[in-house]
């Protein structure tokens, strides 16, 4: 939280992308959060992603439920839409957004409150329905608003602020989403927006649903140590095992057979995924499935885009065979062919 | 990169922008911030202090320190600094009983100043504290120097000189009118003087060597036409008037043409305005005031018919520049303008015919005499320059930085201790957090554009010369332009070891000044910066290795607008905001006054 607000200048060589905007006109509201949370860095990373893209401020769909990171819809892309939904419901309206607009970007915002406890099911669901967009919990393993109750994806082990241990083991969304089927998984680290940057601009180009876990420290009430998810305690065990090159149109560099697997992307561009260790392979769910759980026994959090493939054959508006277009862009005679119509089509059933 | 030293003196005063450009390191923003509390008195006091005339220099400074400010580098204009000093002076109460007396008994060193001006105020109001008699000769029959003769009174009025003078004055100098110093070798000799300071200025215009100079009274030279104006012995001029010289002189005498009768008058430059040595808001109220200026005229001749002067011939030239400077220039064509006077505002220089050659004091092959540019003594140990007499002509603000310096030698040099150890500046530094989210000092980034001060009316103020053309800012002005001082002295102090690395200050800086990244030398961290390096005048603040990553938290001071919000986001209060205030040393201050020993001269 903080009193003064951020002065509207800006560095005079600040650079422009391909609209000609700047980073800082896709900045949104002041946050309240407390002072060094992680989320607000994940919102930084959003604006720098959204800026790199050169996405027009109105093709953006922000969406999410309830608790602290929800809030963060409110401070960055101001001209995007928006909708702050009811707690862990955030994936039904985004489902039904997406169903009737398909041509916009859809970024859903949540925590590990939101969508590993109360929005669980509808999580699941959206997976499983494959629906385009890009899905962000902002995981700090607490429920901060409440003040610092272990949520669902607390570590067993890990130490409350008043030094409790967790005993319940935690679900882990990355090996969730897994196992239902997502096409694009990725996990990363609110310190580390090289990383996340290029993340968050891939996942929003996946055609599908892409889903990526970032440990937020929750500076307030999950900082301290004997916390799994301080800013200390990530940085230490963090392990950026899974690479890969941002989307780009043009192929520049030429990979040795087998070193890197393209996945294309919905504007026709591509991610390359590096191999960089041997046995581990990010196009191939099982082979990834089994590393990130073998490396979480040992503690260590793998990051980067642990799992991509190609999610348009199964996306959400594929299965169902709906209008190319946008529901919008139909004219209402088209949309709403009239009763003489309808009657006719129940004339069918009778 | 070594991690930045900030108990270096220097390293936060060269944040403060003003405060660094200022040949005398006028605190400017702490002055600014009291005047924003209305505490006039205090704002003047702070700025006495280092430039011992607030109320004149509110006026006629030449404001080195504006160029210099923070905020002429996030928005166009800087802080109107010179226009505030001036509501601190305007509005103050009565400060005598609050400023330095000299002790009851003195410490029996007589000093002798030669010259009233701002050089010579000013090191008799450092050392009258430490108990020296000081002496000033003034050769005419008013104190002030070229501050009285040459700025004329409708820009400084004569009761603001009386007034700062008199401070110093009734602190117990003894002000000798109309005596002009014949020998200097007598000053030192029989008059016994411990130590000399020569103040004496630039008093001697440039002469302009062309055809028919010599045949008019009607061609003046600048300074010497201003200097009679001010004693009142000049009261009118010729309907036409031509000044040769672009310079602030220049702007004088053709702003005192139009209040003593002229209609037309022409600023000649031999150049084009690129390379106009006049200040640029002189250059203004002159031509707002109707005084035409041309470029690239270089006079030729002057024109005269039985005394009097009927115009002036010049050369029509032609420059080819590159880079800014000329590199060839060609005669293209001949002009004749018709005139009534000529006033020559080209330059002055010093004169010294009150020294004698066989002192030892050194003089180079220009005349101008061999002066340590640290401790202002001349090649004879116990004579001291300073103000215009020391390098040629600068300004009021560096005749005043002179004279501090000169006083410190001065005393040092009586107590027998040597004049090149010189006391050291150092800096402190308060933290200015007062508890969450609430700090000493507004931090909030006012957008409010720089106030235009207002003016007497165009008719009013050709009535007499001695009205005052600029009002100073009224209240609600002043309430404004106080905000768009930027606090460049509330500084951004960052302590490493607490330092998370959560990013929080990088994501909330308006203007990207931070970054982290990996440590290097300080030409490859610059290309590695949030937002491109723009100018390597201002450092890279780079902190101890962080130590969750050994990453360095780099910081571009040049763009900082200190606006608190890394230290309001720093979850640990690894930055924090903190007050750097520069100590910079003054005789009157900082040294240990004389022992009551007799005169060394009379001993």
């Amino acid at each position: 939280m903080t009193s003064i607000t951020k002065p509207k200048i800006a560095h005079p060589s600040l650079p422009k992308n391909e609209l000609g905007l700047t980073r800082r006109e896709y900045e949104g509201g002041m946050s309240t959060l407390c002072a060094g949370c992680g989320h607000d860095s994940i919102t930084a990373a959003i604006v720098e992603a959204c800026w790199g893209m050169s996405l027009r401020p109105e093709q953006l769909v922000k969406l999410s439920g309830i608790g602290c990171s929800s809030k963060t819809t409110a401070y960055f892309v101001s001209g995007a839409h928006g909708f702050n939904s009811v707690h862990g419901r955030m994936p039904s309206i985004a489902s039904g957004a997406n169903a009737a607009n398909r041509e916009l970007y859809y970024i859903g915002v949540s925590g590990d409150g939101d969508s590993l406890s109360i929005g669980l099911g509808q999580l699941a669901h959206a997976i499983r329905r494959n629906v385009n967009m890009l899905y962000l919990i902002e995981n700090n393993g607490v429920y901060g608003l409440t003040k610092g109750q272990f949520s669902a994806s607390a570590d067993i082990g890990t130490k409350s602020k008043k030094g409790e241990a967790n005993q319940q083991p935690p679900i882990d969304p990355v090996l969730l989403a897994l196992t239902l089927g997502a096409s694009f998984v990725g996990r990363g680290f609110s310190g580390d927006k090289r990383q996340l940057v290029p993340m968050i601009q891939a996942g929003l180009a996946h055609p599908g649903f892409a889903i990526i876990d970032v440990l937020s420290p929750c500076v307030t009430f999950n900082d301290h140590e004997g916390s799994t998810k301080s800013y200390a305690f990530t940085r230490e065990h963090y392990h950026a095992a899974a690479d890969f090159v941002p989307p780009s149109k043009e192929i520049a560099v030429e990979y040795a057979e087998g070193s890197a697997t393209v996945v294309p992307m919905h504007d026709g561009s591509h991610v390359r995924l590096r191999k960089l260790e041997t046995g581990y392979d990010a196009s191939d769910r099982a082979s990834a499935y089994q590393y990130i759980e073998a490396k979480l026994k040992e503690g260590e959090y793998v990051t980067g885009l642990i799992h991509a493939s190609d999610g348009s054959g199964n996306e959400m508006h594929a299965v169902n065979q709906t209008s190319s277009t946008a529901l919008n862009k139909i004219p209402y005679s088209k949309l709403s062919p009239g009763s003489a119509t309808l009657a006719k089509l129940m004339d069918r059933y009778r | 990169m070594e991690p930045t030293d900030t108990g270096n003196p220097d390293y936060f005063h060269k944040v403060v922008d003003c405060q660094w450009a200022c040949p005398a390191h006028t605190d400017v923003p702490e002055y600014i911030r009291l005047i924003a509390q209305a505490r006039f008195t205090d704002a003047y006091l702070v700025n006495r202090e280092s430039n011992v005339f607030p109320g004149i220099l509110g006026r006629v400074c030449d404001r080195p320190c504006e160029p210099a400010c923070r905020r002429g580098r996030v928005e166009d204009k800087p802080v109107a600094i010179c226009r505030l000093k001036r509501v601190a002076a305007d509005h103050r109460d009565a400060v005598a009983a609050l400023l330095p007396k000299a002790p009851p008994k003195g410490n029996g060193k007589r000093i002798a100043c030669i010259g009233a001006g701002p050089a010579s105020l000013t090191v008799a109001n450092d050392l009258l504290p430490l108990g020296y008699a000081v002496t000033i000769f003034e050769r005419w029959g008013l104190s002030g120097g070229l501050m009285r003769t040459n700025i004329p009174a409708f820009r400084l009025p004569a009761a603001v000189l009386d007034e700062e003078i008199g401070y110093i004055t009734s602190m117990g100098a003894e002000l000798k009118l109309n005596s002009p110093v014949e020998s200097l070798k007598a000053l030192l000799g029989d008059e016994g003087f411990d130590a000399v300071f020569i103040g004496s200025g630039a008093p001697k215009g440039k002469e302009l060597n062309v055809p028919g100079r010599a045949d008019s009274d009607r061609v003046h030279i600048g300074i010497d036409w201003l200097h009679s104006i001010a004693f009142g012995h000049v009261e009118k001029i010729g309907e036409r008037v031509l000044i040769i010289g672009v310079g602030n002189t220049a702007m004088d005498c053709c702003r005192s043409s139009l209040r003593l009768g002229a209609k037309n008058v022409k600023v000649m430059a031999r150049k084009s305005r690129e390379f106009f040595k006049a200040s640029e808001w002189e250059l203004e109220d002159a031509e707002s005031e109707g005084v035409e200026i041309l470029v690239n005229h270089s006079p030729k001749a002057i024109q005269t018919s039985a005394g009097r002067v009927t115009g002036m011939l010049f050369d029509l030239l032609d420059y080819d520049l590159e880079g800014g400077r000329i590199t060839n220039e060609r005669v293209v064509g001949e002009k004749l303008i018709p005139c009534d006077d000529v006033i020559l505002a080209i330059g002055q220089e010093n004169a010294f015919p009150f020294i004698e050659r066989d002192l030892g004091i050194e003089f180079d092959k220009w005349m101008v005499p061999k002066v340590d540019p640290a401790t202002f003594q001349s090649t004879r140990p116990g004579v001291f320059f300073g103000g215009d007499a020391a390098f040629g002509p600068k300004n009021i603000i560096w005749a005043v930085e002179h004279g501090h310096q000169a006083a410190i030698s001065i005393h040092r040099y009586c107590e027998g201790r040597e004049v090149t150890e010189r006391p050291a500046r150092g800096v402190t530094l308060a933290s200015r957090k007062m508890g969450i989210h609430e700090w000493s000092y507004k931090n909030d980034y006012n957008p409010v554009e720089r106030r235009l001060v207002p003016h007497v009316g165009l008719a009013e103020r050709f009535k007499k010369i001695r009205i005052e053309v600029e009002l100073g800012f009224d209240a609600a002005q002043t309430a404004l332009e106080v905000q768009r001082c930027l606090n460049c002295d509330i500084q951004t102090v960052f302590a490493a070891p607490l330092c998370i690395e959560c990013d929080a200050c990088i994501d909330i800086c308006p203007v990207d000044c931070l970054t982290m990244t990996e440590n290097g030398s300080e030409a490859e961290l610059g290309t590695r910066l949030k937002a491109p390096r723009r100018s390597t005048e201002q450092a890279l603040y780079v902190s101890a290795p962080l130590k969750q990553t050994g990453r360095v938290m780099v910081k571009d001071e040049d763009l900082c607008v200190h606006c608190g919000l890394c230290a309001e986001r720093c979850p640990t209060a690894a930055w924090d905001m903190q007050k750097s205030t520069v100590h910079i040393p003054h005789a009157s201050f900082d040294e240990a006054p004389c022992q009551a020993t007799p005169s060394r001269k009379t001993a």
